[in-house]
């Protein structure tokens, strides 16, 4: 199976929706801190449920350099494909 | 602009905790010690309920008897490094001691506690390794883990399946995969199932690092941690753990049957750089490693009591971790109601931990207590009794 940023960044927009603490009109563009208010912890938490459905472990150190939606996609793709 | 800009959102959260006169819940000035089980705060005796000092050993006539002999024969520092300005032959009897007491071959010492998780961490898993590390893991562990330079992935909080899993994920790639649990953690007190991670760690072929700061003097039948009680010490490669919870002192420790373990000290930077433990402290410490050994009561009387406090806060209808542990914590839904439970029970003579997020497990605020082997039982229920008090006032509880 090979998801792409497309996919894998709608996949992340529709998990976070499910929190209602979230905002409804987040976009891949967003930023993860700034927009959704996450703390270190949330973010870490959060990539953990993105983890588990897309079968794919994101490093912590990859995390430093993420800062919107399409970012943890784009990340996560590049895992998948062996990067 | 200031330096300081950057931490406006810190001010801000520190303001909306003591706006309406409350207390800095993080500059709490103990004057002094009555006994281990009693201070004196804002001029008033107060019950400790938040030290983390187990045994009661941090006012051992043994251990301060110990401490002062050796101040006057070998003075109050050491003055630097071991690596660069030379070890004392008391940190090798400490050593020695730490190591017997494990039954493992060899031991370093630390500083500190934290220095431990990081100095042993950092240097174990090199760029090319795999740091596998639980959720809901120390502070200490997390910096260990970036001054690596590993790659860090976390697992769900006690989950070895989950840890299995994430393993399986890297069935292939090169570089040691180092697993890193707690015997307790430190929040919410609950204890990791250290068989089922010994299990993960024997089929895929991982190493095993415990940190149990938290469970060395508490747990095991000769107080040696988790690993001990569940009968599988063989199966942890790397025992971390700390002088300064049931030994009363200050200071951390690895101890390994690995023979590599003495290259670490020259590759640690935090043992490397940093001035090493002080005669005192380490003859203070071997005191009340003896008064462990010989006193297993104070074992049982700690877990009784930690018992006592845990049915006791779920009696009076406040929610706690599922076990009972030296560390019972009250989990409350939102900040300010902690805020202000908190400062009532100072007010009405109970030292607590606040413990707010991030750094508590699922965003929500604590009110941490530990228990010691040195409470009593109706010290244990006057506190329980000023936390019903209070639940009350605030409407929580039953």
């Amino acid at each position: 199976m090979s998801e792409t940023v497309a996919d894998v960044s709608a996949l992340i927009i529709q998990t976070l929706l499910a929190n209602p603490k979230v905002p409804r009109d987040i976009s891949g563009g967003s930023k993860i801190v700034e927009d959704l208010a996450f703390d270190s912890l949330a973010v870490m938490n959060f990539v953990m449920e993105i983890e588990d459905s897309l079968d794919v472990s994101v490093p912590l150190d990859r995390l430093a350099d993420i800062r919107t939606i399409d970012d943890l996609a784009n990340c996560i793709v590049s895992l998948k494909q062996g990067g | 602009m200031s330096i300081f800009s950057k931490y406006e959102p810190l001010a801000r959260s520190l303001a909306a905790v003591t706006d309406g006169g409350g207390r800095n819940p993080f500059a709490v000035v103990i004057d002094r010690p009555i006994s281990s089980t009693v201070g004196v705060i804002e001029g008033r005796e107060t019950l400790l309920f938040g030290t983390n000092n187990y045994l009661g050993l941090s006012q051992s006539e043994a251990a301060i008897e110990a401490a002062i002999d050796t101040l006057r024969t070998h003075g109050v520092g050491t003055t630097g490094s071991r690596i660069a300005n030379g070890t004392q032959g008391l940190h090798r009897q400490l050593e020695e001691r730490i190591a017997a007491f494990f039954r493992r071959r060899h031991c370093m010492v630390f500083s500190t506690g934290y220095q431990a998780n990081l100095g042993m961490i950092s240097a174990l898993a090199g760029k090319d390794d795999y740091l596998l590390l639980d959720a809901d893991s120390h502070a200490s562990i997390y910096d260990g883990s970036r001054l690596s330079q590993a790659q860090v992935i976390r697992f769900r909080h006690n989950d070895a399946d989950d840890l299995h899993k994430r393993l399986r994920r890297l069935d292939g790639t090169p570089g040691a995969k180092l697993i890193v649990v707690e015997g307790i953690y430190s929040m919410m007190g609950d204890v990791v199932p250290m068989a089922e991670f010994a299990a993960v760690k024997r089929e895929t072929g991982a190493w095993l690092l415990a940190d149990e700061a938290h469970s060395v003097g508490v747990m095991g039948e000769h107080g040696r941690g988790v690993a001990e009680s569940c009968g599988v010490e063989k199966d942890v490669d790397f025992v971390v753990g700390t002088f300064s919870k049931s030994l009363g002192t200050v200071g951390g420790y690895c101890v390994s049957d690995e023979d590599g373990l003495d290259l670490i000290r020259l590759c640690s930077r935090p043992y490397m750089f940093t001035a090493s433990l002080p005669p005192d402290v380490i003859a203070a410490t071997m005191a009340a490693l003896s008064e462990l050994e010989q006193r297993p009561e104070l074992r049982h009387r700690l877990m009784d009591n930690a018992r006592r406090l845990h049915a006791g806060l779920n009696a009076i209808g406040l929610r706690t971790g599922p076990q009972a542990s030296p560390v019972v914590s009250v989990v409350l839904d939102e900040i300010d109601q902690a805020v202000r439970f908190w400062n009532r029970l100072l007010d009405l003579g109970v030292y607590v931990n606040l413990s707010l997020p991030p750094a508590t497990p699922d965003q929500r605020p604590l009110l941490r207590t530990s228990v010691m082997a040195t409470h009593d039982a109706a010290q244990i229920d006057q506190a329980i009794e000023i936390f019903a008090i209070v639940a009350r006032e605030l409407g929580l509880g039953h």
